[in-house]
Order: structure tokens, then sequence, then C-alpha cells
């Protein structure tokens, strides 16, 4: 067990190292680059499957039963007395989480060669994917909360990258910065959060084999007062759930998350639905024992109540949405919203049961939605779409088992989590329940409209009779060009009917329904008891079953597929200009969702403008005051110097200096006579010397 | 027929200060060469007249005298050299147009 661990960091290692011999390839160097990529996730993947197999025994009977987790740190460097330390970890949470992260990447690693064929930066884009992969794997296993940072960041930056993937789309640059400042805001709560724990417990390891660790002292933690009213765990609970927010896309942090949309699908897909906004759900569950410590805190309601909030709030956009992938990605920040919701509410199952299925079924719909645009030759814009149904028969059942799944509809894997975040949270707070319940309901209803827009009614986009034969092949041809203008809403008529995908796009769609279908037996209650409770948490106390939540939940599942219907099914709609049916009944409601609760114009004129405004005043302040005191100073010493330079240098010194060069020069001068060069004077030098000797001998 | 030293001494000295009014005034190198040839024989007739009134007891002033001869007749011989070399360069032999080491 104690080797398993140790061999913890080589799950990162793989992809890490891909990613630094992807960096070396050439561009031409595709193929290769695409299978290293993939090859080095298959290692971890194999290698996460094996710690998960190795974690079933723990915490209940059987080999390990005594193990909670095993753990491994090293010293990573020494300063002084202090040193400072990493390590790794293996517990179920890990476990878990790592073989999913693995999983899903390496599927949606496949369907991305399809996806990305036609790119010319074809191995920039999967030397990125393999950071990615890495870093988020690294976060898992991480037993640390420096080494979890780093990697934190490293993922933040990884999603910059891909999310300016095309960076020469204006749109594109601007998502990328709003991502990285948003989650940066984020950021400052979390490593705050890190410094307060560090300041409190003298240790970033999340857990000690001597029990020191900083998680280990959580319940010391909550018996010292912190701040706002809060204890120390709670504090520091709170700091940690600010990064998470950021990370997670939680209200009011949210905005980044649909904006990401302007990277290639695979990645919207990969980071901005499965793995990497799951990191703050994740990291919440990590630090779970410090939200817990103290259970009068206000830390727990608050994170279930942002949760409960952003669910609904992200749910009533997604209804207004035409881009087939911001309705997912405002789906992805509602069904954040409900993890949050579940691990708010008290329950670390729930919340991570729910990261688990939903990472599988959304990485399907996302995937679906990649080959929807693909197979449609570029086009997001849902209006423009419609029949696919006959053209992409494998995208279309795929993608409604996804949708059923998102919906809560059982038995697919979106209702048994689902009902349990409702579950514990009708225990804990009614109300948050009821708006989790519509929040359920809207879900149904914007899936159902997606999925009535794209796959039924007539094919709006083109006129697929004017080339009935050869559509493949054209398709293809028409794919050579370098497509990366052809993104980002424009409108782009083709004339080409959408045609199926190849297979290494479908057959990841495939393999994730597998899980969207049957994933959710894992946590049902009626198998012999809750496994994934049994195994993540076994410990934690199971809310009591309720048939009144349980049906209801059901019924508005079933409600907003069937109201979707009514709205969308029935008359679908025959033009791509024709208005949504629900913008003609609500034309006020429709616009404010469209225009996302105009949060973004609402930090334009607050925040941004406020910024800016700060900003023109300090240039201000800088130009006159600033500069002003360095332009006088500078003035002063000029003046100064001027004053040395005529009154003491130019006078004084050079003055002496030259008066006596010239005295001796003329001295010079004066004497260089005597010396006239001509013998006979010298003579009469020395004959008058003798004359004056003997002058003196005589009369003297 | 005594001949007192004074007369000699006398003798020696106008010599000399011949040899100087020459050696002093002359322009030509030549002159000025034999001017001080004589004060160089004013000189010798000194030592012997000395040495003939047995002022000195050994045979010294013979033996300078006749050192002091053949000196200046190698004197005479570089100084006529000298003034041969110069010549040659400055195309005259005036004392006055020998000024390259004016300071």
């Amino acid at each position: 067990m104690s080797e398993l661990v140790r061999q913890q960091w080589l799950i990162p290692l793989f992809p890490l190292a891909a990613a630094a011999i992807q960096s070396l390839l050439k561009r031409p160097a595709r193929k290769l680059s695409a299978t290293i990529c993939i090859g080095a996730m298959g290692i971890s993947c194999v290698l996460t499957l094996r710690a998960l197999f190795a974690t079933f025994g723990f915490g209940r009977g059987g080999e390990h039963y005594e193990v909670e987790r095993v753990i491994w740190n090293f010293t990573w460097f020494s300063f002084g007395n202090t040193s400072l330390s990493l390590g790794f970890i293996l517990d179920p949470l890990t476990a878990g989480m790592a073989a999913m992260v693995a999983f899903v990447s390496f599927w949606i690693f496949v369907n991305a060669t399809g996806y990305m064929s036609s790119d010319e930066n074809f191995t920039r884009f999967f030397c990125f994917l393999s950071l990615f992969g890495a870093s988020m794997l690294g976060l898992v296993v991480s037993n640390n909360l420096l080494l979890l940072f780093m990697c934190w960041e490293l993922v933040g930056l990884c999603s910059y990258l891909l999310i300016g993937f095309w960076y020469f789309k204006p749109s594109a640059a601007a998502a990328m910065k709003k991502a990285f400042i948003t989650t940066r805001v984020g950021d400052i709560g979390f490593f705050l959060g890190i410094l307060l724990l560090y300041w409190q417990s003298g240790t970033l390891s999340l857990y000690t084999p001597e029990g020191t660790g900083a998680l280990q002292q959580a319940g010391k933690l909550a018996t010292l007062t912190g701040w706002w009213g809060l204890s120390m765990a709670g504090t520091i609970a709170f700091l940690l759930f600010i990064g998470a927010m950021g990370k997670s896309a939680q209200f009011p942090l949210h905005v980044w998350l649909p904006d990401a949309m302007e990277g290639p699908t695979p990645v919207s897909a990969l980071i901005h639905a499965a793995t990497m906004v799951a990191a703050g759900v994740f990291m919440v569950g990590r630090m779970y024992p410090l939200f817990t410590a103290q259970s009068h805190d206000w830390v727990m309601t608050f994170v279930m109540w942002i949760g409960c909030f952003t669910a609904v709030f992200s749910a009533t956009i997604a209804v207004a949405q035409f881009d087939i992938k911001r309705v997912l990605a405002y789906s992805t920040c509602s069904q954040l919203g409900y993890m949050v919701m579940g691990l708010g509410a008290g329950s670390l199952v729930a919340g991570q049961f729910h990261l688990l299925t939903h990472a599988f079924f959304k990485a399907l719909l996302f995937l679906g939605s990649g080959c929807v645009i693909i197979g449609t030759h570029h086009e997001q814009d849902m209006r423009k779409m419609g029949g696919l149904r006959k053209y992409m028969p494998i995208t279309f059942w795929c993608y409604l088992i996804g949708t059923l799944a998102l919906c809560g509809i059982p038995p697919f894997a979106g209702f048994f989590s689902k009902d349990e975040i409702l579950l514990a949270t009708y225990y804990r707070s009614p109300w948050a329940w009821g708006l989790g319940t519509f929040a359920a309901f809207l879900t149904a209803f914007y899936m159902t409209r997606q999925i009535f827009l794209v796959f039924f009614g007539p094919w709006r986009g083109g006129r697929p009779e004017a080339h009935p034969h050869s559509q493949l092949a054209e398709a293809h041809g028409e794919l050579d060009v370098p497509h990366g203008e052809a993104h980002g809403g424009e409108v782009h008529l083709h004339a080409h009917a959408p045609h199926e995908i190849p297979w290494n796009m479908w057959l990841p769609l495939v393999v994730l329904s597998a899980f969207a279908l049957f994933m959710g037996w894992l946590g049902t209650p009626w198998l012999g008891g809750n496994l994934f409770h049994h195994y993540l948490a076994p410990e934690e106390a199971v809310p009591q079953h309720s048939d009144f939540v349980l049906w209801l939940s059901i019924g508005v599942g079933l409600f907003g597929i069937v109201l979707g219907w009514l709205v969308y099914g029935r008359k679908p709609l025959q033009n791509a200009l024709d208005d949504d049916p629900l913008a003609l009944t609500t034309p006020v409601m429709f616009t404010v969702l469209n225009r996302k609760w105009y949060i973004d114009e609402l930090y334009e004129v607050t925040i941004i403008h406020f910024t800016t405004a700060g900003a023109t005043f300090f240039r201000l302040v800088d130009k006159l005051l600033v500069d002003g005191c360095l332009h006088a100073i500078a003035w002063i010493a000029w003046g100064l110097s001027q004053l040395f330079r005529w009154g003491g240098d130019e006078l004084v010194i050079n003055g002496g200096f030259d008066a006596s060069c010239e005295s001796v020069r003329l001295g010079g001068k004066v004497l260089a006579k005597l010396q006239s060069g001509r013998v006979q004077d010298y003579f009469r030098v020395l004959s008058l010397g003798f004359a004056i000797l003997l002058l003196i001998y005589f009369f003297a | 027929m005594n001949v007192p030293l004074s007369n000699y001494l006398m003798l020696s000295a106008f010599l000399f200060a011949i040899g100087l009014c020459g050696a002093l005034s002359r322009k030509n190198a030549i002159i000025v060469l034999m001017g001080i040839e004589i004060m160089f024989n004013a000189g010798i007739l000194n030592l012997i007249a000395f040495w003939h009134y047995k002022l000195f007891v050994a045979p010294t002033a013979q033996m300078f005298a006749i050192f002091a001869i053949s000196i200046a007749a190698a004197e005479s011989a570089v100084g006529l050299a000298l003034v041969i070399a110069v010549y040659r360069h400055y195309k005259s032999v005036d004392m006055d147009e020998m000024k390259s080491l004016q300071g």
C-alpha cells in the first residue's frame, strides 16, 4: 500500500513528459504528437485505475480496514530550521477523482484528434492538453497545499493558453484574459487562506503520519478565534472557498466560464466542464475537515447559498442562449452550483458524486456539441441547425443520453447524484432545496430546448437537397481551409448538408454515454446500500430517504421536458431568422436572460469603470504630483550644477589651474631664451663667470 | 740673463686673452678652434715656466705638457672633423647658424 502511494507521482509525470516532448516537435508531426499525448494519458489512466482498485478496501472490512488513507511526504528543501515538504496522498477521494480525470481526459484527447484535424497548430494544442492533464492530475494527488496551489495555477495557465488557442481572434484573446484575471481574483482569497493556514498550523501538508498535518489540526483550529465572527478554521475555510468560487465559476466570479467557450470544443469539454472547473469543488472536498470543523460557523451556510444561487441563476441564463456551447457553459455553472450546494449542505458524498457523474455526461455533451459543430461546418448558432437527428444519428443518441442524464431522469447518472444533493439540502434548508428543485426544472427545460432546436425540425443551415451526393468528401475538402476565422458566431451559411463524424470522434461519445447511463447506480440506495457513500466517506451520516424529494425531483424533470416539448417541439422553428417562441411570449424577460442578467454590463459600469477611473486618477496624480516633484528636483539639481559649474569649477578650479599652467609656461619661455643653442654664448657666460671668480679672488 | 717668472706668466696670460677673444668674437668655426688652441698653448707655457723655475721637483710638468700637446692635437683633429661635418650639413661654418639645440 505504501509502495503504491510512493508511485503516485508517476501519474502526473507521464503527461508532463509528453508535454515536454511535444513542445519540441515540429508542426507536421501530427500523428506522433497525438500518439504521445494519448499514450501518456493512457498510461496515467492505467495507473489511476490501479490506485482506484487498491483503495476499494479502505475504511471498511478487508485487508486494509484500518486504513483511511496512505500518504508519503518528503522534504523539498530546507532553509534555516524550517523545511518545506511536499507529498502525495492516496485515499478514496483522490483515487476516484484521479481515475475520472485520466479517463475522461483520455477520451477527450481521442475526440480532439478529430476536432482539431484541420488546425495547423495541432502539436501546440496537444502539448497544452498534455500539460493540462499533468497539472490536473498533480493537483488531485498532492498531499500538500503548496503543491496543490502550484498545480492549481498551472491548470489556470493551461486554461488561459487553451481558451486563447485561436489568439488571432480578438474575442478569444479577450476571453483568455478575462478567465485568467477573474480566477485570479478568487486566487487572492485562496492564497490568503493558505498563508493563514500555514501561520496557524505551521505546516502545509494536509496529512502526516504523526497526525500533525494541517487538516488533522482542524479540531484545534476550530477552537481558536478567527475573523468576521468565525473560528480560525472557519476563516481559513472561507478564504479557501473564495478560491474555489473563482475556479469553479460560482456567482459572482462565474463570468469567465461562458466566455471561455472561445476555445476549441475539446478544451471546453475537458477544462470547462469535466475537470478543471471541478478543481474548486474538489479542493473544497479535500479541505472538508476545515469546513466542517465547527458546526455553527456560517461558512457552510454561505457555501450552500452561493451554490444554490449559482445553480438557479445560471440555469435561467442558459434558457435564453442561442450558442450551443454557451447553453452548456451556463449549464456547467449551474451544475457546479449544485455540487457546491451539496457540499455546503454537509454532504461530501453528494457533492463529489455529482462531480464525478457530471464530468462524464457533461464531457459527453460538450464532445457531442463539438461533433455537431464539425458536422455542420463550424456552425454554433442553434437557430441555424435543426433536423440533425437524420444526418448524425450516433451523435444524436449519445447527446440524448447525456441530456437525460443532465435532466436527472432515472436511471441515468445525473438522477442519482442530483437527487442526493437535493436530499441533503432538503434537511438543511427547505428554501435552498426549493430553489435547487426549480433549477432542476430549468435544466430539463433548456436541455429539451437545445435538443429540439438542434436535432429536430427542418435543417435551417443551408439547402441539403442541393448536394445530395458526395457530401462527406466535399465537407472534408472544405475543412482543409484554416478554420480559425470560421468560428465565433459570424454568420456562415454553408450550402453543404451536415454529415456524420469520423469514428475517432464518435467513439468517445459512445464510451462516455455508457458511463452516463450506468454510473449512477454506484450511488443508488437500492443496491444494498450506497456503494459510493460506503467507499468515499463511510463515517458520514446518510440522510434519511424521502419519497417526496425523490418524486418531486423526477416530476420537475419530466415537467421541464414536457414544457420544452410544448414550446419547441410541437412547432419547430422553420427559418433561422425566426424568433424564439419564448421571446415572443415574454420578450423583456427573454432579453434580460439572453443578456445574462446584464452581469457583464454591471461589472463594466461598476468594477471595471471604477478601476479605470481610479487608474486615470492615479495617472493624473502620477503626472502632476510625482512627476512634478521629480521635475522640480531635477530643475533644482540642474540649477545647482550650473552654479557649481560656472562659479566653482570654471572660475576657481579651472581658472586657478590654467593660471598656474600659464605661469609655468611663461617661466619656461624666459628660461628657454638662455639656451640659445649657440656654443659661443655658453662660452661667453663661462668666461664671464670665470672673470667674476677672478675678481672675487683678487679683491675679496 | 735672468728673466723673471712673471714675464713668462704675463706672456701666457696675454696669449690666453688673445685666444679667448678669438674664440668668443669670431664667427668662423675654424678661427674659434684656433683661438682655443692658443688658450691651450698659454696653459702649457704656464706649466713649463713653473717647472723651469723649480716650483715642481719631479719631471711631472714636462709629462703634462707633452700629454696636453698630444691631446690638443687629437682634439683639434676631432674639432676639424666636426667642422667639416657641420659644413656638409649647413653649407657654412658660421657659428651663429648652429643653433639647433636652442631651447
